[in-house]
């Protein structure tokens, strides 16, 4: 926070930016998301269709799950054009 | 712009309120992807609002102001002449608001703002009710869908609202839609790059609204725009074009699809179908959109005043 922004800060109400301003939302989840990355052509569909961002794009363009934060809708399951992506349930393999 | 080429950086932080499957989430992680850091965003009373999540935290990585529902258009005005003041003309000033703050009680004070001429872009995420309050009925609900204020299905049909706002003769008007992220991206760097109001509406099926399982928001918005349900295109001072499948929809290339495609899968609308097919409304729907297609070839082909 620079002197500046604090000194508006005086007698209102500011927010800062984190990550997890919920929580771990990761624990909201019934089915998990679990990438066959062998069948993967990068193709980055399920990363931008991922509500809260949470598919983690790696340098080399392939594609894991940030489970901390994960809420588990499946938008990446039913959008990924080679159905590599599966919905398991929380405690089942 | 290739999904793969849009920057890697989220302005949105993962772990927020925002519902699982949320389109505004989605629609917010593109827009910011286009709009960069040199943001400021105006937000009135709507999902947006709480999946900021709660002070003292925030989601967002830009500065963002919170205000009352029908200001998302008057706050820009005043955020981008503070700018101004400060030297800091190449800000982004963008008020994002949903279609309640829009269609309805934002609406006069989005017509001042296209009338001032503020140099803004106005984004309207549209999910079609009032979805913070637990889904209440707007002027965008569709004929036919269920809300909680209009249990039964609603009895009249949603408002041109692009109609309105081309009307104030603007530089730039665009729709959009969540399933189609490219075209998304493309229409916010385009009203980058022009001065004066720019408007753009982004349909955002919403999963707890709309009744329909949290996987499947993408799904049906594409199907949404591929039924013609929902048209894709930009006016650019004074200019219509159609894009993606729109454009086949319009020159019929592509027929229209039965509005029964779209509708089918949405629990909002399963009183058209339960306990018996309603045909009357059925039909209804489907003679609306064609009236829709119809105004946009009047339009497209110059019959229409604004042209
Ligand atoms: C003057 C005023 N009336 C009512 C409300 C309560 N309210 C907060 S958000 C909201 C609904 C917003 O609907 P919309 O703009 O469509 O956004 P959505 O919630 O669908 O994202 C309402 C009615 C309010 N905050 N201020
Ligand atoms: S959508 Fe499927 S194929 Fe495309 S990058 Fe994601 S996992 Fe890979
Ligand atoms: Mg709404």
């Amino acid at each position: 926070m620079t002197e500046e922004t604090r000194k508006c800060s005086v007698g209102t109400a500011v927010s800062y930016p984190v990550i997890g301003a919920m929580g771990k939302t990761g624990t909201w989840r019934t089915y998990r998301p679990v990438i066959d990355n062998s069948q993967c052509i990068k193709c980055l569909r399920c990363w931008i269709f991922c509500p809260e961002g949470v598919i983690v794009r790696g340098e080399d363009d392939s594609v894991s799950v940030d489970y901390v934060y994960c809420k588990g809708c499946g938008v990446c399951a039913n959008e990924c054009p080679k159905k590599c992506i599966s919905m398991i349930r929380e405690g089942e393999e | 712009m290739a999904i793969k080429d849009m920057p890697r950086e989220e302005l949105l932080l993962p772990g927020n309120a925002a519902c699982p499957g949320c389109p505004a989430s989605v629609a917010l992680r593109v827009i910011l992807k286009a709009l960069g850091e040199n943001t400021v965003l105006t937000i009135p009373a709507c999902c947006t609002a709480v999946i900021q999540s709660l002070y003292p935290k925030t989601s967002f990585k830009i500065p963002v102001l919170n205000m009352a529902f029908e200001t998302a258009a008057v706050s820009a005005s005043g955020i981008k002449a503070g700018l101004r003041m400060q030297g800091k003309d190449d800000v982004n000033v963008v008020a994002w608001a949903g279609d309640g703050g829009t269609y309805d009680i934002g609406l006069q004070a989005l017509s001042g703002a296209l009338e001032r001429g503020t140099d803004f872009i106005y984004i309207c995420y549209n999910n079609e009710m009032y979805s913070n309050t637990g889904v209440q009925r707007s002027g965008a609900t569709p004929y036919g869908a269920s809300t909680t204020t209009s249990w039964s299905g609603k009895t009249e049909h949603r408002k041109d609202l692009m109609g309105i706002v081309r009307a104030h003769n603007i530089p730039y008007a665009a729709t959009a839609c969540v399933a189609y992220p490219e075209d998304l991206y493309n229409k916010v760097k385009k009203a980058m790059s022009m001065r004066g109001p720019k408007f753009i509406e982004i349909l955002a099926p919403c999963p707890p609204g709309w009744h329909f399982d949290m996987s499947k928001t993408i799904e049906v918005g594409r199907n949404a725009v591929q039924a013609g349900a929902w048209a894709l295109y930009e006016v650019e001072n004074g200019k219509t074009t159609f894009n993606g499948p729109s454009k086949a929809i319009l020159e019929k290339k592509v027929p229209l699809k039965p509005i029964e495609d779209w509708i089918r899968d949405q629990g909002r609308f399963k009183q058209l179908f339960k306990p018996k097919r309603d045909e009357a409304r059925i039909a209804e729907l489907q003679a609306q959109m064609e009236r829709d297609w119809d105004k946009y070839r009047r339009i497209v082909a110059g019959e229409c005043a604004e042209l």
